[in-house]
């Protein structure tokens, strides 16, 4: 048996300085960034006027609230409040399907594998981007000037936003398909239209009608939100009540949102298996 | 040069067709059965949410009207001949921006470190026990399905008009959406490390610190950032329900139809939400190189 020879330190500390002596700012960079973090932290508690004693009558107070919610309890008014829910639940299909019925074309003017040219790609990218960027409270405010207070406002709210967002993710499943069927359509001799309808249409749909589906699933949730600035469903009169400071009721209507959204997404899930199988979930 | 197709005797071939035939038929007639449900719900979502389509099309012209006003200046130019005068207010409103930014930011920051503490208990493999397990997660899961505008709502009655309530409803949404991403990637993270760490008599918290967290924490950090960037919109419209940020200033001018303004909060909004995304984009490729981006 031979004994390993002990690597002598000084020698290695000679030959390999790097591993030894990280640089210093190498070895000062997460200190650093982590002092930069809690210092703009610091700032950002002292200039939203946290304070100590603020944070403390607050939480006695919301302490209060929780305790006033109990036990969650309609009032007379259980039919409205289911009303406004399946009002929500409507926000939501309609403005997702007007959003997935109008993103399908324009998305195929953004995917690099039906148009070839930047030109007329990058602008169509740049509006999706654009209208993703504004929030949908902001959209659903914007659509209550044009049309009136109501849950046709919410529709439309969700249709535009949930326009950026599918518009992008459908133009990157389309880009994302097999070009082999395509050149297969081509080698048959049809036109582009043909390329895109018996080539592409196919390959994406069931990816498409699985992203419609989750997106259905979201925005039940954000349908319950848009209410708050007025555009219908069970936002509404959740905001209501709590603006009236109706404990009881505020935490009936919270449950019932949670019921409803975790009954959706049961439902959802079980047809998004169906449509496109175990893989696709995402 | 023919070559020959071996075609089958007509008897097999005839049930080969009628079953293909059959299995066709009874696909359609699945996809025509989905459709008109799918359509009978459109339908009756239609009623319920009194929608119908010839309003619609009249006011899709006022929807593009409304753009063409939110775009002109009180003099009836267009906003971009006028730069200053679209943008009079740019002091308040960077302001205003600022604020925002730093309500996300701080709402971000709580967010995470809740989430920090309490997904370890919430993972399947490396809580300690299974009550406390259950707890965290339906926990978590209320805090992150109701959403933050109404915690914000709640907040602000609770703690007064103000940033402050925008910070504690975005942290709160922050630790329930967190929280979940953060046990996930622990319970994906290799076990072998800390059956080592254990098997040197190791208490929870140093098998916790020493064997799972060198393994999770840049997915942690990667997470964080993209919250980050869903928090920044977030935040820009707490302000309409008081909370705080450039949503009171935007709700004011969209409500009280000051057009110039609405188009130019708009458009500072989107270049701020713009850059905070290239801007984490850049940092996490930065921290871990391009194929970390999840």
């Amino acid at each position: 048996m031979s004994q390993l020879e002990r690597p002598d330190p000084q020698q290695l500390r000679g030959r390999y300085p790097h591993v030894f002596d990280r640089p210093m700012a190498a070895r000062l960079a997460t200190p650093l960034m982590l002092v930069l973090a809690l210092a703009i932290f610091g700032f950002g508690l002292v200039d939203l006027e946290f304070s100590p004693s603020r944070m403390l009558s607050g939480l006695s107070q919301l302490g209060w609230i929780a305790r006033m919610m109990l036990p969650p309890d309609p009032g007379s008014s259980l039919p409205l409040y289911l009303k406004a829910l399946g009002e929500t639940l409507s926000i939501a299909l309609l403005g997702t399907t007007l959003a997935a019925l109008a993103a399908l074309p324009i998305s195929l003017l953004a995917a690099r594998n039906v148009v070839p040219s930047a030109i007329f790609r990058f602008p169509v990218r740049r509006i999706f981007d654009t209208i993703r960027g504004v929030d949908q409270l902001i959209w659903a405010l914007v659509w209550i000037n044009v049309v009136g207070l109501g849950p046709f406002a919410g529709v439309l709210a969700i249709a535009i936003s949930d326009f950026g967002a599918l518009g992008k993710l459908f133009s990157e499943a389309i880009e994302a398909a097999d070009r082999k069927q395509v050149e297969g359509i081509r080698a048959a001799g049809g036109s582009r239209l043909h390329e895109v309808r018996f080539g592409l249409i196919p390959q994406v749909l069931p990816v498409i009608a699985g992203q419609v589906l989750y997106f259905i699933e979201s925005n039940t949730r954000s349908a319950t939100i848009i209410g708050i600035v007025g555009a219908g469903g069970i936002g509404l009169q959740l905001a209501e009540q709590i603006r009236v400071l109706e404990w009881q009721t505020v935490s009936f209507l919270i449950l019932m949102i949670l019921v409803a959204v975790a009954a959706i997404d049961w439902i959802s899930g079980k047809l998004r298996f169906a449509i496109i199988g175990r893989r696709a979930i995402a | 040069m023919t070559s020959a197709v071996s075609i089958l005797p007509s008897q097999q071939l005839d049930a080969l067709n009628a079953e293909y035939r059959g299995a066709i038929a009874r696909k359609r007639l699945r996809f025509y059965v989905a459709t008109i449900l799918f359509i009978a719900l459109l339908v009756l979502a239609g009623i319920g949410a009194e929608v119908n389509f010839r309003t619609f099309f009249t006011y899709f012209g006022n929807f593009v009207s409304y753009f063409d006003r939110i775009l002109k200046l009180d003099d009836g130019s267009r906003v971009w001949t006028n730069i200053p005068e679209w943008f009079w207010g740019s002091k308040k409103w960077l302001k205003l921006l600022g604020e925002t930014l730093l309500i996300s930011y701080v709402g971000t920051l709580t967010g995470m470190v809740f989430a920090f503490c309490l997904n370890f208990l919430a993972a399947e493999n490396t809580s300690p026990a299974p009550w406390p397990r259950f707890l965290v997660r339906r926990l978590l899961e209320f805090a992150r399905t109701v959403p933050g505008i109404v915690f914000a709502l709640i907040f602000v009655i609770a703690f007064g008009l103000g940033p402050m309530a925008g910070v504690l409803a975005i942290a709160v949404h922050s630790t329930g959406a967190l929280g979940k991403l953060f046990s996930e990637v622990v319970e994906n993270a290799d076990m072998k490390p800390v059956e080592g760490i254990r098997s040197t008599g190791a208490s929870w918290l140093s098998s916790m610190r020493f064997a799972v967290l060198p393994q999770v924490i840049a997915g942690f950090v990667s997470y964080t950032l993209l919250r980050f960037e869903i928090n920044v919109r977030e935040a820009s419209v707490m302000g309409f329900v008081g909370a705080g940020g450039i949503g009171q200033e935007l709700v004011v001018a969209i409500r009280k139809f000051y057009y110039s303004d609405v188009s130019a909060i708009l458009v500072m909004i989107v270049v701020t939400v713009f850059l905070i995304d290239i801007s984490t984009g850049w940092l996490r490729a930065r921290l871990f190189g391009a194929e970390a981006r999840t």
